[in-house]
């Protein structure tokens, strides 16, 4: 019992830290407790959630995409072109997607075979995906789609938004897929020991390659969600997405250094990070707040893994 | 030498390799037959572990030949290796430390239900029998490998080798971190593998060890072949003189420069 309290004290941390902002908000604001306040926090997560999911994946292997916010943007721009060439909303969601494994992969293929440090690589092709945005649009949002797309960013099933079910169905599929799967388990022991799995007979090439394509999709996902809800694909759409994704991943738990992820940490970490948006919209505090008190819950998060490490490390000793 | 009329199951011809300027391995022969124990015997850095991950596939040799079973590969890799019966037990041991035994025993070799879902349940019995069966005893094979001692980590690994099933295992100073009581069980472990037809090749410091259990002594030094011989020709005092004479002759030949 205490041992597995131990392995899920940062996710403890997380929901305790959930609790106590939403008791608060609670009793400074009435409005926030409602089911309409509720579903705009879900709905406001949802893609940042698929994002991070994909994320979660790809920190687990070792390694960070910083180029995830500019595939968001580059897909968005290029379905956007699609649809206003006539193409029908299937097939241009489907060249979104497939651009988005497509870009995701190129990104495996190069931390792969050239052997530069992820960080510069992903960076540079960050810059690059980016400026080709922005050629492409001259700078201006791509507007104006037809109803059949919009519905997908704006839609509702019930009182569900579709995004919410589409981040549901990434979490739902993300824990088998990395838990109780051969290609999870590989891309765990990429980032625990990539000589592990290469002396054991298994291409690391095709892992990377895929998880960063796994990424990629999950950006696709994002660019069709937020240029259908803004009913606007822009070339500076998820401009510093990546980073808040990252942010989610490491405060939920998946370890910096890869090998250990965790799916439940990273969903409670996007929405805790969500409820103190919406708290602080509420409460009309300025949104500058809500950098800082992003950033010392990710410092105290880290502190949190830390000091579990170090616990470790004493008790080995 | 010259009594063997067998083919050798594993053998190295002219096996160069080379990291940047260093020259790991410089024209390396290296023979082992079936159902021996091979010691590979040199000082630290003379290129024992590039020669065995070079019979294993994990690094491709700058010229010359492996053989495995017969067969001539130009361009090895670790699964043709591994296909052929070569298991090997790394100096790094190649373990994921953030998996628990389990995960690392199984690594690469996944027991699955239905034919998708890793079988963890099954996986961690396997585990606990295998385990139980090479008397190894490891407290919590729940945990992570991280948090395992060097010498628990080490038995693990052999335990994965053995349970691989190949008939060539490859051990690199395999009970380097362990004490005298794992040590001397995991020497039972190999003799016992050795009875069972298994050809191992082992490298090792320990002296003892090596005229404990091995057929045939190969040294080597400085990425070169020196000698093999049967070791029941020779004793621990005579290989102790090989060794440090060649250090010496060396250490002469770069005085002389
Ligand atoms: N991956 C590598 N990169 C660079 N040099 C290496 C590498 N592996 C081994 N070497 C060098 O090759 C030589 C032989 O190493 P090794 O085969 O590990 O020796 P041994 O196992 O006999 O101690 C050493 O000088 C070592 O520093
Ligand atoms: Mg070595």
């Amino acid at each position: 019992m205490k041992k597995q309290l131990g392995k899920y004290s940062q996710q403890i941390f997380l929901f305790a830290a959930m609790v106590i902002v939403c008791i608060l908000l609670t009793i400074r604001s009435e409005y926030f407790f409602t089911w309409k306040n509720i579903r705009n926090i879900l709905e406001a997560v949802s893609y940042r959630l698929i994002l991070a999911i994909g994320m979660t994946f790809v920190i687990a292997s070792g390694v960070m995409d910083l180029s995830a916010g500019s595939i968001v943007s580059l897909c968005g721009v290029i379905m956007a072109l699609a649809l206003h060439g006539g193409m029908p909303v299937p097939a241009a969601v489907a060249a979104g997607v497939l651009l988005g494994i497509a870009l995701g992969a190129v990104n495996g293929l190069l931390i792969h075979y050239t052997g530069i440090n992820f960080f510069i690589l992903t960076l540079a092709v960050s810059g690059m995906l980016r400026g080709i945005s922005l050629m492409i649009t001259d700078g201006k949002p791509i507007t104006k789609f037809g109803q059949d797309f919009i519905y997908l960013g704006i839609g509702r099933i019930g009182e569900i938004q579709l995004s919410v079910l589409f981040a549901a169905c990434f979490v739902l599929v993300s824990v088998p897929l990395m838990f109780h799967m051969k290609w999870g388990g590989y891309v765990l022991s990429l980032g625990g020991n990539r000589e592990a799995l290469v002396k054991s007979g298994i291409r690391a090439g095709f892992y990377r390659v895929t998880v960063h394509a796994l990424l990629g999709a999950a950006a696709a996902v994002v660019a069709v969600i937020i240029t259908a809800r803004l009913n606007s694909a822009e070339p500076n759409a998820g401009m510093n997405m990546e980073l808040d994704a990252i942010t989610a991943v490491v405060m939920g738990g998946t370890s910096i250094k890869g090998g250990k992820a965790s799916i439940a940490g990273t969903a409670l970490a996007v929405l805790i990070l969500g409820v103190i948006r919406n708290g602080l919209t509420l409460m009309s505090v300025s949104s500058d707040y809500q950098q800082w008190i992003t950033g010392f819950l990710l410092l105290v998060s880290v502190l949190i893994s830390e000091i579990k490490v170090y616990k470790i490390k004493a008790l080995i000793k | 030498m010259g009594t063997d009329t067998r083919e050798p199951i594993v053998e190295m011809r002219h096996v160069k390799k080379a990291f940047g300027y260093i020259q790991a391995l410089e024209d390396m022969n290296f023979s082992a037959y079936p159902g021996e124990v091979t010691a590979i015997v040199g000082d630290n850095g003379s290129g024992k572990s590039t020669l065995i991950k070079i019979l294993t596939g994990c690094l491709k040799p700058d010229a010359g030949e492996v053989w495995i079973k017969g067969k001539c590969f130009s361009s090895l890799t670790v699964k043709q290796s591994m296909n052929e019966g070569v298991t090997a037990v790394y100096q790094d041991l190649a373990l994921d430390n953030c998996k628990d035994c389990a995960g690392n025993i199984f690594l690469g070799r996944e027991l699955l239900k239905f034919g998708i879902f890793l079988d963890h349940g099954r996986m961690r019995r396997k585990t606990e029998e295998l385990l139980e069966n090479l008397h190894i005893s490891i407290p919590d094979i729940t945990q992570p490998v991280e948090r395992m001692s060097g010498g628990q980590r080490q038995a693990l690994a052999i335990a994965r080798a053995v349970d691989t099933g190949g008939d060539i295992l490859i051990f690199d100073e395999p009970t380097s971190a362990m004490g005298i009581k794992e040590t001397s069980r995991i020497m039972k472990l190999f003799a016992g593998l050795k009875e069972a037809g298994k050809t191992i090749i082992l490298i090792s410091h320990n002296l003892f060890q090596v005229f404990d259990i091995s057929d045939r002594i190969c040294v080597v030094h400085n990425g070169r072949f020196v000698d093999s011989f049967m070791t029941k020709d020779s004793s621990p005092q005579e290989l102790h003189k090989l060794i440090v004479e060649k250090e010496e002759e060396l250490s002469d030949e770069k005085a002389a420069w």
